[in-house]
C-alpha cells in the first residue's frame, strides 16, 4: 500500500461520554419510600425504614419502609379485600386495565429505565431496550388473556388462584415484577409483590403508575423489605399461591414452609446452564451469543451460560476470539449509553462473586479479563474467563451470578449432554451448531427448562420460561404459564390437585 | 479447518492452487453465518452513541475515508472537474475540512479527473471490467482495466462475475480477479462482490475470501446500481473476513462500503462497526473506504452543526 | 383319591423387572377384612425404595426415548393383559372385601382407564404444547417432558383401578414410577406387576413395593434422585402403622423440598376413581415444560 500519498494516522477512537440524565429518574419527587397497601402509601406500623443506594456509586438513593409482619397482615387483607370485586370485573375490563398498565409503562418507559439503572446498576442500553420494553410487553400479552380464559386449557370458567404472595429478585427488577403482576391480574387474582432488598425503587414506582392508572386499590400492594418481609409472606396463611424468583435454597426454605398447606406454589430458581459449542457453529455469531449468555446483566441472571463446553478442536480458537471480543467490552458508568457491562448490584454479591472466582483460581483454572479499569467506587468486577475448568470445579458447578465464564471441553455429542446435564440445576442451555438435526438430538436430551439453539437470552411474553430439576417448577410466559394463576372451575379429584402448576 | 484454524497453524489460504476442488473445498469449510445473530449484533452497534469530541472526529474520518463517485451515463468532463473541486476542498469556507480519499469515475474520464488531482493527494479510482454488471468477456474485462490505468487511475474497482459465483464456478471468479490484478500490478485494486445479488451472508463470507485470496487489496459491498447496497450485516460480515485474513497470513487488507449510504449516522455507524471488529487502526484511507456522492453534503452539515452549534441547510453546502 | 393342594403364589417386590423378594427378608401378613388370612407380602425396606429407584432411573431415559407410539401399545397391551386375567382380578378385589359387582366394574374400569392414557401418549403434547409466536425472528416451541422418576403412595381404598389411575399417567409421557401399593389391599397390585412383567413394559419402568406407607414414604420424599412425589394414597391411610409411626404428610412435603420435588399432595378424601378423569392434569403432573428457540434466517 505504499502507493498511497495520505498517509492519515488511525484516530484515536474514544467514545465521548453519553450519559442518559438521570433527572428523568425524579429520585427527589414522587418516589414516596413507602408501603403501597389497598391503593394508599403508608408507613411501616413501626415506622422502620431501609435505605437503598446505587452499586455504580453507593450513593444514597432513598430511604423506603421496611415491611414487618403487621405491615404483611395488612397488605393480605388489602389484597384479599380487593379479590371479589376485581375477580368479579368482566375480563374485558380487566383487561383493559392491563393494556392500560402496559401503555403507561410505555409512556413513562425511560423513567423507568433510568431509575432501574440507578438501583441495579446495570447499564442503561439493557432498561432502555430490554428490561422496560419486556416488561411492557409482559403486560400487554397478558392484558389480552383476560377475556379469554375459557381457553387458558383448563376449560370454561377457570376461577383465579386468589391472592398472590410474589418475592423477586434485583437482578430484573421491574420485568420480573412484570412477570408476576401481569398473569395474575389477568387472572383475576390479586397480588401482595415484594421487591428485593436492594432494588426497591421500580416497583414503588410502579405501584405510582397503578394509582395513575386507576387500577383498583388493593389489587396490586408493594411491600418493600429484606428477608424477614418475605418469609413473612410466605407464609401468611391469607396467601393463595406463592409465586418465587430467587435462589435455589430460599425457593428449598419456601417449598418447606409451604408444605402441608396446601397453597399453590412456583419457583424459578438458581441454574447453571451449558452453552455447547461445536466446531461448525457459526463462530461469529457464537462468540456474540456466548458474550450475551455470561455478561448480560453482568451474570446477574439465572439463565446465564455460565458453563462453556466447546469442542475441542475449536477451543483455542474460541477462547481467542471470545478474548479479543471481551477487550471491546465497555464497563463502567451504567448510565452511559455506551456502556457494556455495569455494576455488581451489591457488595455481598461482589463478595460472593469474587470468593468463587478465587476457588477458581485455588483449584487450577486458568484466569483471564481483558484489561479494564474499574472505577474507584461502586461495587465493580471485569468480565472473566476460566479456561482448564474441569467438571468437578466449584466454578463449573456453583451458581456464580456474576460476569464469570468457565470453559470446559468435550469430544462427542453425548459426551456434551452428559456433562451439560451433569448438574443439579436445569433452567437453561446453549447450543450452537449449523447441523439441523444435532440441534434437534441435544435439544431432547438436555434437561433444561429452556434451551437456546444459535442465539441465547431470548424472552418473550408468549413463550414458556421456567427449569426442571432444582431449577424450580412452574412455567412464566405464555398459556402454559398462566394455568398457575388459574383453578379449574370445578377441581374433580382424578384430576390433579395439590401444589403443582404443569 | 483454515478459517476455523487460529493464526500460525492454519494453511495459508493464498497457496490454495490446486483447482476448483480445493478452493470450493476451502470456502465451503467457513463457517455459516446465522443471519439472525448477525443482524442482532450490527442493530445493537447502531446504539452506539456518539457524541461531540468523537462524532467530530468520525465526519473527519468519514470524509477523509471516502471515494467521492459519480457513475452516470450522463457524466461529463465539466461534472467530473466540479467532482473533483469538490473532493480536493469539501467545504470551502472551511479549511480544516480534509479532502477525501478517492474520486471513483468510470474509465474514460479518468484522464479528467487526473488532470483535476495532479499532485493533490486525492487518487482517482475507476470502476472497470465492464461495471455494473461485469457481463462481458475476460478480454474486453482486461482492455477496460488496461485503458484505466493508462490514462492514469490510482486505483481500479472490479466486479466479480455473480453469475460464476452464484453457479459454484468460484475457480472461474477466482481466476478472472488474479488476471484483472495482474493486469493492475501496483495499482490498488477493489474488488466488488455486489452483495445485494448474492442473497445470502454465507454467499457473502465465501465471496469475501475468494476475492481476498486471488489477492483483492480491498472488499467492497456494492457497485450502488443494486439495492441492498452497503448494509450494516454485509459490512460486518466483510469487516470479520479482512480480519480473519490478517489474523491467518499476517496480511492487512481493506473494506470498502458503498451504495446507499447517505447519511452521517449511518457513516458512523459503518466507522463503529470498523472500530469494533478491526479496531481503530483500520479507519485509514488505506484501509478502509466508503463510496459516496450525497454523503458528504450531510456529514458537512453536521460538521458545521458542531462548530457553530446551529442547524444547517444543503442549500448552503456547494454541491460540486 | 386325595384332594390337589393348590400351589399358592409367592408375593414378591417388582424391581428393574425382577420379583425379588425384600433384601430384609422381612414379610407381612394381608388378611381380608374379616381377618381371614390370604397371603404373605414382601414388607419392603428403605433398602428396597433405593433399588427401586435405582432401576427406575436408569429405565427412564429409554422409556421416554421410546416412541409416543410405543409407549402406547405398551400400555394397550398391560390394558389387555388385565383383561385376561379379569377373573384373578375380580378374586382379589372380592378377597379384600368388594362384592362381586363392584369388584368386576372396578376390574373393566381399571381396563378402560388403561386404554385411555394409552391413547393419550401421542396427543398431550399437542394439547399442552404450543408453538410461540414470539417477537422476533424466531421459531419458538414448547413441548411437555417428563420430569424423570416419580414416586407414588398408591391409593388405599381403590386397590386396583386407584393404582392404575395414578400410576398409568405418570407413564403416559415417559416417567418411571416406583409406587407403594395400598397398604392392607396390595394382592392387586402383586398380580398388576405379573401383567406388567409380560406386557412388553421394560424393566424398571414400574416398580412397585409392598409394606408400610410410613416405613417407605420418607425415604422416598426424601430421595434426591425422586423427582415427583404423589401423596394421593396417604388419604385414608390407617392411622398408626405397624413401623408405630404416624405418616406426616406435612414433614413429607417438606422433605421433598431438599430436591425441590414436585409434590401432588393428599386430597382431603380418596378421589373417585370410576370417574374418568376431566382431562390431562394428571399427565401434566409429571412434567416440565420445554421451550426451544432457533433463529429463522437465510
Amino acid at each position: 500500500m505504499s502507493r498511497y500519498p495520505i498517509e492519515l494516522g488511525a484516530p484515536a477512537w474514544d467514545y465521548a461520554p453519553a450519559p442518559e440524565s438521570r433527572a428523568v429518574a425524579r429520585l427527589d419527587v414522587g418516589m414516596q419510600g413507602r408501603l403501597h397497601i389497598g391503593g394508599e402509601w403508608v408507613d411501616a406500623a413501626d415506622g422502620a425504614t431501609f435505605a437503598t443506594h446505587s452499586p455504580a456509586t453507593e450513593e444514597h438513593l432513598a430511604d423506603v419502609a421496611l415491611a414487618g409482619a403487621v405491615d404483611v397482615d395488612r397488605a393480605v387483607a388489602a389484597a384479599r379485600a380487593a379479590l371479589p370485586a376485581w375477580s368479579a370485573l368482566p375480563g374485558a375490563e380487566r383487561a383493559k386495565h392491563l393494556f392500560r398498565l402496559a401503555r403507561m409503562l410505555q409512556e413513562r418507559a425511560r423513567e423507568f429505565a433510568v431509575l432501574e439503572t440507578l438501583d441495579n446498576g446495570k447499564p442503561i442500553r439493557e432498561t432502555r431496550d430490554f428490561d422496560v420494553p419486556t416488561a411492557a410487553a409482559h403486560l400487554f400479552h397478558h392484558a389480552g388473556w383476560a377475556d379469554k380464559l375459557d381457553w387458558a386449557g383448563l376449560g370454561a370458567s377457570p376461577r383465579p388462584v386468589g391472592v398472590v404472595g410474589a418475592i423477586i429478585p434485583w437482578n430484573f427488577p421491574l420485568l420480573m415484577l412484570a412477570w408476576k403482576v401481569a398473569p395474575a391480574l389477568a387472572s383475576g387474582s390479586t397480588i401482595v409483590l415484594k421487591p428485593a432488598e436492594t432494588t426497591p425503587l421500580t416497583a414503588l414506582r410502579f405501584a405510582e403508575l397503578c394509582q395513575q392508572a386507576d387500577l383498583p386499590p388493593g389489587v396490586v400492594n408493594v411491600i418493600t423489605g429484606a428477608g424477614a418481609t418475605g418469609a413473612a409472606l410466605v407464609r401468611h396463611p391469607g396467601i393463595d399461591k406463592v409465586a418465587f424468583t430467587g435462589s435455589t435454597a430460599v425457593g428449598k426454605d419456601i417449598q418447606r414452609a409451604l408444605a402441608g398447606t396446601g397453597r399453590r406454589l412456583t419457583l424459578e430458581l438458581g441454574g447453571k446452564a451449558a452453552n455447547i459449542v461445536f466446531a461448525d457453529a457459526a463462530i461469529d455469531q457464537a462468540i456474540e451469543g456466548i458474550v450475551d449468555g455470561i455478561f448480560f446483566n453482568q451474570g446477574h441472571v439465572c439463565c446465564a451460560g455460565s458453563r462453556l463446553l466447546v469442542e475441542e478442536p475449536v477451543h483455542d480458537l474460541v477462547v481467542e476470539r471470545l478474548k479479543r471480543r471481551l477487550a471491546t467490552l465497555r464497563l463502567g458508568d451504567p448510565l452511559d449509553k455506551n456502556t457494556d457491562v455495569g455494576a455488581i448490584n451489591s457488595a455481598a454479591q461482589l463478595g460472593r462473586i469474587t470468593a468463587l472466582a478465587d476457588a477458581g483460581e485455588a483449584e487450577g483454572a486458568e484466569r483471564w479479563s481483558p484489561d479494564c479499569a474499574l472505577p474507584e467506587r461502586g461495587h465493580w468486577f471485569p468480565p472473566t474467563i476460566f479456561t482448564g475448568v474441569s467438571q468437578s470445579s466449584r466454578i463449573a458447578q456453583e451458581e456464580i451470578f456474576g460476569p464469570v465464564l468457565s470453559v470446559l471441553t468435550f469430544r462427542t455429542p453425548e459426551e456434551a449432554v452428559t456433562k451439560a446435564n451433569n448438574t443439579p440445576y436445569g433452567l437453561s442451555a446453549g447450543i450452537w451448531t449449523e447441523k439441523g438435526s444435532r440441534i434437534l438430538w441435544l435439544a431432547d436430551r438436555l434437561r433444561a427448562g429452556v434451551v437456546w439453539a444459535n442465539t441465547f437470552n431470548r424472552f418473550d411474553p408468549s413463550s414458556p420460561f421456567g427449569g426442571m430439576k432444582d431449577s424450580g417448577f412452574g412455567r412464566e410466559g405464555g398459556r402454559q404459564g398462566l394455568l398457575a394463576y388459574l383453578e379449574a372451575a370445578s377441581n374433580d379429584a382424578t384430576g390433579a390437585g395439590g401444589g403443582i402448576d404443569g | 479447518m483454515s478459517a476455523l484454524v487460529l493464526p500460525g497453524a492454519a494453511v495459508d489460504p493464498r497457496e490454495l492452487d490446486g483447482g476448483e476442488a480445493s478452493l470450493t473445498g476451502f470456502l465451503r469449510s467457513l463457517p455459516g453465518v446465522d443471519r439472525v445473530g448477525l443482524e442482532a449484533r450490527t442493530a445493537r452497534l447502531a446504539t452506539r452513541s456518539l457524541k461531540h469530541d468523537t462524532k467530530r472526529a468520525l465526519i473527519d474520518v468519514a470524509i477523509s475515508t471516502m471515494d467521492l463517485t459519480t457513475l452516470e451515463g450522463a457524466d461529463t468532463p465539466s461534472r467530473v472537474r466540479s467532482l473533483c473541486a469538490r473532493a480536493l476542498r469539501p467545504d470551502p469556507a472551511d479549511a480544516s475540512v480534509p479532502h477525501v480519499a478517492a474520486v471513483c469515475v468510470y474509465p474514460d474520464l479518468v484522464a479528467t479527473a487526473v488532470d483535476a488531482l495532479a499532485g493533490s493527494g486525492v487518487l482517482v479510482a475507476a470502476v472497470a471490467t465492464a461495471f455494473p454488471s461485469g457481463r462481458a468477456s475476460l478480454a474486453v474485462k482486461l482492455a477496460d482495466t488496461g485503458d484505466a490505468i493508462d490514462a492514469g487511475a490510482d486505483e481500479i474497482d472490479m466486479v466479480i462475475d455473480r453469475g460464476a459465483f452464484l453457479s459454484g464456478h468460484y475457480g472461474r471468479v477466482l481466476e478472472e480477479i488474479r488476471a484483472v490484478k495482474e493486469v493492475c500490478g501496483d495499482v490498488h485494486l477493489k474488488v466488488i462482490l455486489e452483495t445485494g445479488e448474492l442473497s445470502t451472508y454465507d454467499n457473502v463470507r465465501r465471496a469475501s475470501w475468494l476475492a481476498l485470496i486471488a489477492g483483492a487489496d480491498v472488499i467492497k459491498t456494492s457497485t450502488g446500481k443494486v439495492s441492498p447496497a452497503a448494509t450494516h450485516p454485509v459490512a460486518l460480515v466483510m469487516l470479520e473476513a479482512v480480519r480473519d485474513f490478517h489474523l491467518i497470513t499476517g496480511e492487512p487488507r481493506g473494506v470498502k462500503v458503498a451504495g446507499g449510504i447517505r447519511t452521517t449516522k449511518d457513516a458512523l455507524r459503518h466507522l463503529v462497526l470498523v472500530n469494533e471488529t478491526l479496531g481503530a487502526d483500520w479507519l485509514t484511507p488505506q484501509r478502509y473506504r466508503i463510496g459516496a456522492s450525497g454523503l458528504l453534503t450531510d456529514l458537512l452539515m453536521q460538521r458545521q452543526k458542531l462548530t457553530t452549534g446551529v442547524y444547517g441547510s444543503a442549500d448552503r453546502i456547494t454541491l460540486d | 383319591m386325595a384332594e390337589r393342594i393348590p400351589v399358592l403364589r409367592t408375593a414378591k417386590l417388582f424391581i428393574g423387572g425382577a420379583f425379588p423378594r425384600s433384601e430384609s427378608g422381612r414379610t407381612f401378613e394381608v388378611v381380608a377384612p374379616d381377618g381371614t388370612f390370604l397371603a404373605n407380602a414382601a414388607l419392603a425396606s428403605r433398602k428396597d425404595v433405593r433399588d427401586a429407584v435405582v432401576a427406575a432411573r436408569s429405565a427412564q431415559p429409554g422409556w421416554a426415548g421410546a416412541t409416543a407410539f410405543n409407549r402406547g401399545q405398551v400400555l394397550h397391551r398391560i390394558a389387555e393383559l388385565v383383561e385376561g386375567r379379569r377373573g384373578q382380578f375380580i378374586d382379589e378385589l372380592r378377597a379384600h372385601g368388594a362384592d362381586e359387582h363392584a369388584a368386576a366394574h372396578e376390574v373393566d374400569a381399571t381396563v378402560d382407564r388403561l386404554i385411555w392414557y394409552a391413547g393419550w401418549t401421542d396427543k398431550f403434547a399437542q394439547v399442552a404444547g404450543s408453538v410461540n409466536p414470539v417477537a422476533g425472528p424466531f421459531f419458538n416451541v414448547s413441548v411437555p417432558e417428563p420430569i424423570g422418576v416419580v414416586a407414588i403412595i398408591a391409593p388405599q381404598a381403590s386397590a386396583l383401578l386407584g393404582l392404575v389411575s395414578v400410576v398409568a399417567p405418570a407413564l403416559v409421557a415417559g416417567n418411571t414410577v416406583v409406587v407403594v401399593a395400598s397398604q392392607q389391599r396390595p394382592l392387586p397390585a402383586v398380580s398388576l406387576t405379573e401383567v406388567l412383567a409380560t406386557s412388553d413394559v421394560p424393566g424398571g419402568v414400574v416398580n412397585v413395593l409392598t409394606g408400610q406407607v410410613a416405613e417407605l414414604a420418607p425415604t422416598l420424599a426424601g430421595h434426591l434422585d425422586v423427582d415427583g412425589l404423589d401423596l394421593t394414597g396417604l388419604t385414608g391411610l390407617p392411622g398408626a402403622s405397624d413401623a408405630g409411626t404416624d405418616v406426616d404428610a406435612t414433614a413429607l412435603e417438606a422433605a421433598a423440598a431438599e430436591g425441590v420435588t414436585r409434590v401432588l399432595a393428599a386430597p382431603s378424601v380418596e378421589p373417585d376413581f370410576l370417574r374418568t378423569p376431566r382431562g390431562i392434569e394428571r399427565i401434566m403432573t409429571w412434567c416440565d415444560i420445554k421451550t426451544v428457540w432457533h433463529p429463522k434466517g437465510t
